[in-house]
């Protein structure tokens, strides 16, 4: 019964989250110079007053801040993001059509990073001196200070220009011909560079952060037990001390889905990649308001997706977690 | 980073004045510390070269970063240009020396908004807890869901590129960090008994804050602000690299943005700004490191 208020109290409070982040996104446009009636007027080649001040009470701009608000949360309520004048598409459309990409290469970089950094750090916590504990203290120093799309060039340059290894840009190769298998391969192949850039961040953070809380773990008491019981190093390690090391960990992960979504945008840009990133920046250009909202909320909700999700599996791994 | 410094002779060193030099002042403790981290020194040394090459460099090498000097992709070192020429011909050495300016002139401003509203948020919070507290963490919250980049991605292209806009973008971002590490050190720091007497002997709530509890708060919220110069650098380099910036000002990211559709034929065209971004930042991060082991006085207990 508690464990299902907490939850309900979570979701309510991500959609309250999510309602905050509509009212931002329609002040912006508010505030913002220029408004959906100068673009159209730019489309057309130009129009005068009455046609600009027809468009405007078309649009509904004329009417009260307010009023223009709850229409704009009614229609999000309806899945209804607005037009995209530069697709001459429904944002919601365009953006469900981009999102299966970047949702791919972020969750797979996320998890590889947990993974990697999760088992460098639990290494390097039991050799201390040894070669995985320099490399992860280098490793998180290169990784925070490496800006991200020029590691991604790099590794471009190295392995898909220099030594031709894998594809240069892109999602998908269309010339692949055969089976679900052989495109499988295609898609896997050209998600290796765009991944390791992406993930490389966060192996840096993990790492550090697992290392960190392993070692403390290892000092505690019932850890002694474990070992004066007689139970192998390995056990020790991944039965008892790794559960408890590992929700700093998750924590932290669940706080950076902001931060990835922020590098996968910098990512797709240099490999090409076909998600929400290329396309926030190609709507940019073109001055496409809606569509660039339209990515910030659809951003936002994987975010707070994320961190819901996280929350529940902290509470999975961490008994302590569940009593608050 | 007790890994960049051999842990044995500097702990040993540490216990003897500890005992022999108590009456110092605890700023000069904390910068022999400092000074005692090789990496951290060393780092703080390039700094300051980097931060000369920003300001003297473009005086001295009077190139103009948008001139066509030589033919485009002319190698580094040969026809005396020593990062070589990129696409259209412009030297890359006088790119990053101006870029430098810009790097650094966002990276602290930035970072300068960053603290201000981070402090400003979390002493609030942090001082007076119920309601107060509830509210503005909430709001924080609130700026942790939002995709940083995105955010300021959008802010930009509203509001236009300029360099104003762009630091404010940044700053309006990063500040939750902050505002975390100062709620946390507000909340520890108010229940200490030192507080309590002044709160007794009838000090004002704002001088309790700012000039009671605050200074106490200072040393994480500095070692967050060093790192944060740096992530406000990657930020600008991020957001110059995909163009979001004022064109008519060089910056080290939009080097490498520029240049990206040509790297087949010119790869030094993006690695010697890139390698600038990197080694400001690295150092930012690791004087970072020096100022936690200096400013933490349970390290220095070891």
């Amino acid at each position: 019964m508690n464990v299902i208020s907490t939850i309900l109290q979570r979701v309510l409070w991500a959609a309250l989250l999510l309602l905050a982040v509509l009212i931002l996104n329609f002040s912006m446009m508010h505030l913002a110079p220029g408004d959906i009636a100068d673009t159209i007027s730019q489309s057309m080649g130009g129009a005068d007053a009455t046609v600009m001040a027809q468009i405007r009470s078309d649009y509904g701009l004329d009417k009260p801040f307010i009023f223009q608000l709850g229409t704009y949360i009614g229609k999000v309520l309806h899945f209804d993001l607005g037009y995209s004048y530069f697709y001459n598409q429904p944002v919601t459309t365009i953006i469900f059509e981009k999102l299966p990409a970047t949702l791919l290469l972020v969750l797979t970089a996320q998890i590889l990073a947990l993974i990697i950094g999760v088992l460098l750090g639990v290494y390097s916590a039991r050799n201390r001196d040894g070669w995985a504990s320099h490399f992860v203290t280098f490793f998180a120093l290169f990784g925070y200070s490496a800006p991200v799309f020029w590691t991604g060039i790099l590794l471009l340059i190295a392995f898909s220009l220099k030594i031709p290894l894998f594809p240069v840009a892109g999602m998908v190769d269309v010339t692949v011909e055969g089976g679900f298998i052989a495109k499988f391969i295609d898609l896997l192949r050209h998600m290796v560079l765009p991944v390791i850039t992406l993930s490389s961040i966060f192996i840096a953070l993990y790492s550090r952060l697992c290392r960190a809380s392993m070692m403390e773990v290892l000092e505690t008491d019932y850890i002694r037990t474990a070992k004066s019981k007689g139970l192998s190093n390995r056990e020790i390690v991944y039965k008892h001390a790794l559960k408890n090391s590992l929700s700093p960990v998750i924590t932290l992960a669940g706080l950076q889905f902001s931060a990835v979504i922020s590098g996968a945008v910098l990512v797709e840009t240099v490999f090409s990649w076909p998600g929400l990133g290329t396309l926030a920046l190609q709507s940019i250009i073109a001055r496409d308001t809606p569509t660039i909202l339209g990515i910030l909320f659809f951003s936002a909700l994987v975010v707070i997706v994320g961190n819901l999700l996280t929350d529940l599996a902290l509470r999975f791994v961490d008994p302590r977690v569940r009593g608050h | 980073m007790s890994n960049f410094s051999k842990p044995t002779d500097s702990s040993t060193s540490q216990a003897g004045s500890q005992t022999i030099e108590r009456a110092r002042h605890p700023a000069a403790d904390a910068l022999g510390m400092f000074v005692k981290n090789r990496a951290a020194a060393v780092a703080l040394f390039v700094l300051v070269l980097i931060v000369v090459a920003g300001i003297v460099g473009p005086i001295v090498y009077e190139t103009d970063p948008y001139d066509m000097v030589w033919a485009p992709f002319s190698p580094p070192g040969q026809e005396g240009f020593l990062f070589g020429t990129d696409y259209l011909g412009r030297d890359i050495l006088a790119g990053i020396l101006h870029g430098t300016r810009v790097s650094l002139l966002v990276g602290l401003s930035a970072a300068l908004m960053t603290v201000f509203i981070g402090v400003t948020v979390g002493a609030l919070a942090g001082f007076f807890r119920g309601w107060v507290e509830e509210l503005l963490m909430r709001i924080t919250e609130f700026f942790q869901v939002l995709p940083t980049l995105l955010f300021s991605m959008v802010i930009v292209a509203l509001f236009g590129p300029t360099l104003t806009v762009i630091t404010i973008a940044i700053g309006a971002v990063s500040w939750p960090a902050v505002a975390r590490i100062t709620r946390a050190e507000f909340l520890r720091i108010r229940e200490l008994e030192y507080v309590t007497a002044s709160r007794a002997s009838g000090t004002r709530n704002a001088k309790l804050m700012f000039s009671v509890i605050l200074p106490n708060a200072l040393p994480p919220i500095i070692v967050q602000a060093a790192l944060m110069v740096g992530s406000a650098i990657l930020f600008e380099a991020g957001l110059s690299f995909l163009g979001l910036t004022d064109p008519n000002i060089v910056s080290w990211g939009q080097i490498i943005g520029s240049n990206r559709p040509y790297i087949l034929d010119a790869s030094y065209t993006v690695t010697f700004p890139g390698v600038a971004i990197f080694v400001t930042v690295l150092c930012l991060s690791l004087v970072g490191d020096g100022l936690n082991d200096a400013l933490n006085p349970k390290l220095r207990q070891r």
